[in-house]
C-alpha cells in the first residue's frame, strides 16, 4: 500500500501547455502515472504529449474521471486553481506553485473547511510513491519501493534524504512534500496520521525546517498517536533569527521556531534524531535493522 | 516588505485613522520650516527600517525651528544603531517632523496572519508603547484577541470586544471600534503581513491618535501592488541583498561566514549551511537559485560572490527537481568566461539531467572541485578554505 497516490489515480495537470506543467506532466507520464487530463483555460480541444486538455476542471472531470490533481499555474492564478479543483469534487490536489500570497491562502483554507479535498503544498515538490505513480517534480530514479514514508517541508532537501535512503537499499511507500509556506494545505501531522495507518509503512522520515510550530505539533502526536518509529531532521540550525530564509515560512521569530528547540522536543517525544542532513539515511538504516531483529 | 513610519502614516490616513499632523524633511532647512509650520515645537523622528529608535537617540523634541533645524543637522546622514540593527546601523536619509502631542493614556492595536487559526488576528493591548513580543511572553492576558473571518469581515462587536477589554471609557469606545475597522480593511486590502499602532495614543484632548505606525506587506502578493514596491527604501537593505534581489534572486540572506553557497530549495540552502558548520567551517551566505531555468541566475550569484570580500571559496550544490543540473552547469560555465573566478569552486550535481550537466562541465575544461555528494561537498569546501590540499 501507500498514501495519497497510487496506480488508481487518474492525474489531472492545472497549466499543462505552461513550460513547467507540459515538462513535468511528461515526466509524470514517463513514470508510469496515469496522466488522463490537462487544464488550461482556452486551449481546451488541444492535447500535449497525447494527454487532452480542457478548459476547466469540472470539464476534465465529466471528459477523463479524473480524480486527483496537480497545479502549475502561475501564483497570481493558483489560489483559484485549488478553489476549482476543490469545487469538481477532486479529493486530491497538489499545488506546486510557489509565491501564493498568504491571504489567497487564508480564503483558500476557509473554503477547504467545508469540503473533503485533501490539499498538498502550496510551494511544495509533491508526491511520489515509488513503482505506483508520481505526481509531483522530483526524479522518480532517485527513489526505491519500499517501506519507509517520508513527509517534509522542504523539496530538495527531501531529494537528498530520499537518495540516501535509496543508497542504502531503503526504499519508500509514499514519499510528501508538504511544502514552504506558512499556511500548507497538509500539516505533519495529518500526513503522520495517514502513515501511521498505512500497512506497508514501517517507519518514517520527518524533515523539517525553522519557523512556526508544526514539528512541536508533531511531536506531540509522535508521543500520543503513533506506534511506529520516527528519524527526524529540522533543516535552519545556523540560520540567523528574524530573517526569512527563502521559504515564506521559515523565519525564526522571536526565540520561538529555532531548529534546537524543534529538535528537542521531537527527541523528547521519542523520535530518532540526525543532527546532520548528510545522517538521515543512516540513522534510517539503524532503526529498520532494530526493527528486523 | 517595509515601508517608513512616514509612509505607513500616509496610507492609515488615507483610511480614516487619525495621525498626527507632520511633514516629512530630507534637510536641516524643511525640518525649520515644517516645525515654524506646526507652531513652533515639533519630534523629529529617524525614518529608519528598525524598531528602538527611542533609546537609540533617533527621535527627538525640538522646542524652536531652529533648535529643530540643528537637531536635524545632527541625525540626517548618520547611522542609527539600535537593538534591531546590526553594528553597522541603518541611514537615516528622512525626518518625520510631527506636532507633540500629550498623551493620557497608551494602547497597542496590531494585525497578523494567526498561523493555528489560519485566519487574521487583531490583537489589543493595555500595555501600549512596549515590546509586545515581552508582552506576550511575560504577561499574555494582558492581550485581547479576536479572529477575523474573511466572510464577514472585521464586526463593530469585535471592535467594541477589544476596546471594552483594553479599559476605553465609553465615548471612545465606538470610535476606537471604527479605527480598527479601518485597520483591518487596510491589512486585508494591501496585503499586510503586519498592521501595527504602538501606541495608540489616547490625547489630552479624549481622542485616538496613532503616534507611532507600522506596516510591513506580504512579499508574494507584490505583483498586485505595484504602488507599494515604488516606496520601497533600498538603502535601508543590505546591498549585497539588494543587488541579489535585483539581479534575480529573491532568496539571499547575508551571513558571518566565508563559503559562498549555492544552492537550489530552501531546506537543501538551510541544510547546506548546517553541514558546512558541522564540518568545522562556515557559510557566507543563505543563496536558493530557485526553480528558473536559466544561467543569468548562476552568473548573477556568482558575480555577487565575488564581490563579497568574505568569500574565500564557492560550493555549488545542486538537487534537481524543478531545476535542470544542465542548465546550471553551463551557467557555471558562464560565470568563469564573463569573471574572474579567483577562489576554489566545489561542485556537486544530482537530479534533473545530471548526466548531461556532468558532460558539460567535464567538457568545459574548468578547475572545478567535483563532489560525489553534499557531505563530500561541504568537507571539500571547507577544506578548500583552510587550504587543505584539495585542488
Amino acid at each position: 500500500m501507500s498514501i495519497l497516490l497510487d496506480q488508481k489515480t487518474r492525474l489531472l495537470v492545472q497549466g499543462i501547455t505552461g513550460g513547467e506543467g507540459s515538462f513535468h506532466a511528461e515526466r509524470c507520464l514517463r513514470y508510469g502515472t496515469k496522466v488522463v487530463a490537462g487544464v488550461t483555460p482556452g486551449k481546451g480541444g488541444s492535447q500535449v504529449a497525447g494527454v487532452p486538455v480542457f478548459n476547466t476542471v469540472e470539464q476534465a472531470v465529466a471528459g477523463a474521471g479524473t480524480n486527483a490533481s496537480i497545479i502549475f499555474v502561475p501564483a497570481p492564478f493558483a489560489a483559484d486553481a485549488i478553489l476549482e479543483a476543490a469545487d469538481a469534487g477532486l479529493k486530491l490536489v497538489i499545488c506546486i506553485t510557489e509565491g501564493i500570497p498568504i491571504m489567497d491562502m487564508v480564503r483558500v483554507h476557509r473554503h477547504l473547511d467545508r469540503r473533503t479535498t485533501t490539499l498538498i503544498g502550496p510551494n511544495c515538490p509533491g508526491v511520489i510513491s515509488p513503482g505506483k505513480a508520481l505526481a509531483g517534480i522530483m526524479s522518480g530514479d532517485i527513489h526505491l519501493p519500499g517501506n519507509v514514508g517520508l513527509v517534509s517541508r522542504s523539496g530538495t532537501l527531501t531529494y537528498e534524504s530520499v537518495a540516501q535512503l535509496t543508497k542504502l537499499g531503503i526504499g519508500q511507500t509514499t514519499c510528501v512534500g508538504i511544502g514552504g509556506d506558512p499556511l500548507p494545505g497538509s500539516t505533519f501531522v495529518g500526513i503522520l496520521k495517514l502513515f501511521e495507518k498505512d500497512r506497508d509503512t514501517r517507519a518514517v522520515v520527518l524533515i523539517g525546517e525553522i519557523g512556526g510550530t508544526m514539528e512541536q505539533e508533531a511531536a506531540e502526536f509522535i508521543r500520543s498517536g503513533m506506534s511506529k518509529p520516527v528519524v527526524a531532521f529540522v533543516a535552519g540550525a545556523t540560520a540567523p533569527p528574524g530573517r526569512r530564509m527563502g521559504h515564506a515560512g521559515a523565519i525564526i521569530s522571536g526565540s520561538s521556531g529555532r531548529a534546537e528547540e524543534k529538535m528537542e522536543v521531537l527527541r523528547q517525544a521519542g523520535a530518532f534524531i540526525s543532527q546532520s542532513p548528510a545522517g538521515i539515511g543512516e540513522a534510517m538504516k539503524k532503526v529498520m535493522d532494530r526493527l528486523a531483529q | 516588505m517595509k515601508v517608513h513610519e512616514y509612509q505607513a502614516k500616509a496610507m492609515m490616513a488615507r483610511s480614516g485613522i487619525p495621525v498626527p499632523r507632520g511633514e516629512v524633511a530630507s534637510t536641516p532647512e524643511e525640518a525649520c520650516a515644517a516645525t515654524s509650520r506646526l507652531g513652533g515645537r515639533s519630534v523629529l523622528k529617524a525614518q529608519v527600517y528598525a524598531g528602538g529608535r527611542g533609546k537609540a537617540g533617533g527621535i527627538q523634541t525640538a522646542n524652536s525651528p531652529e533648535e529643530a533645524e540643528a537637531l536635524a543637522r545632527g541625525l540626517l546622514g548618520t547611522r542609527l544603531v539600535t537593538h534591531q540593527t546590526g553594528p553597522e546601523g541603518v541611514p537615516v536619509n528622512k525626518l518625520l517632523v510631527e506636532e507633540p502631542v500629550s498623551i493620557a493614556g497608551q494602547l497597542y492595536l496590531g494585525i497578523v496572519i494567526d498561523l493555528a487559526s489560519r485566519l487574521p488576528v487583531m490583537m489589543a493591548s493595555a500595555a501600549g508603547g512596549m515590546d509586545i513580543e515581552e508582552v506576550a511572553r511575560d504577561q499574555p492576558d494582558k492581550i485581547i484577541k479576536v479572529h477575523v473571518d474573511l466572510a464577514t469581515g472585521f464586526r463593530a462587536y469585535q471592535g467594541r470586544k477589544l476596546a471594552y477589554g483594553v479599559g476605553l471609557r465609553q465615548e471612545l469606545v465606538n470610535p476606537a471600534a471604527a479605527l480598527m475597522a479601518s485597520l483591518y480593511r487596510l491589512f486585508e486590502a494591501s496585503d499586510c503581513s503586519l498592521a501595527e499602532i504602538n501606541p495608540l495614543a489616547i490625547t489630552a484632548k479624549g481622542e485616538l491618535l496613532a503616534v507611532d505606525a507600522k506596516l510591513n506587506f506580504d512579499d508574494n502578493a507584490e505583483f498586485r501592488h505595484k504602488d507599494l514596491v515604488e516606496m520601497r527604501d533600498d538603502e535601508q537593505e543590505d546591498p549585497i541583498e539588494v543587488r541579489a534581489k535585483k539581479s534575480g534572486i529573491q532568496n539571499y540572506v547575508k551571513v558571518d561566514g566565508t563559503i559562498g553557497c549555492m544552492v537550489n530549495g530552501a531546506g537543501l540552502a538551510m541544510a547546506v549551511m548546517d553541514l558546512i558548520t558541522l564540518c568545522g567551517g562556515r557559510a557566507a551566505n543563505f543563496l536558493d537559485i530557485g526553480t528558473a531555468n536559466n544561467t543569468d541566475r548562476v552568473v548573477n550569484s556568482f558575480r555577487i560572490f565575488m564581490a563579497d570580500p568574505s568569500v574565500r571559496a564557492i560550493l555549488v550544490n545542486i538537487f534537481g527537481g524543478m531545476a535542470r543540473t544542465d542548465i546550471i552547469a553551463s551557467g557555471i560555465v558562464e560565470a568563469h568566461r564573463q569573471l574572474d573566478i579567483t577562489v576554489p569552486v566545489v561542485v556537486r550535481l544530482a537530479g534533473t539531467n545530471v548526466q548531461e550537466g556532468k558532460r558539460i562541465l567535464r567538457e568545459s575544461g574548468l578547475k572545478l572541485i567535483e563532489a560525489a555528494d553534499f557531505k563530500d561537498a561541504a568537507e571539500k569546501a571547507v577544506a578548500a578554505v583552510q587550504g587543505g590540499k584539495v585542488l
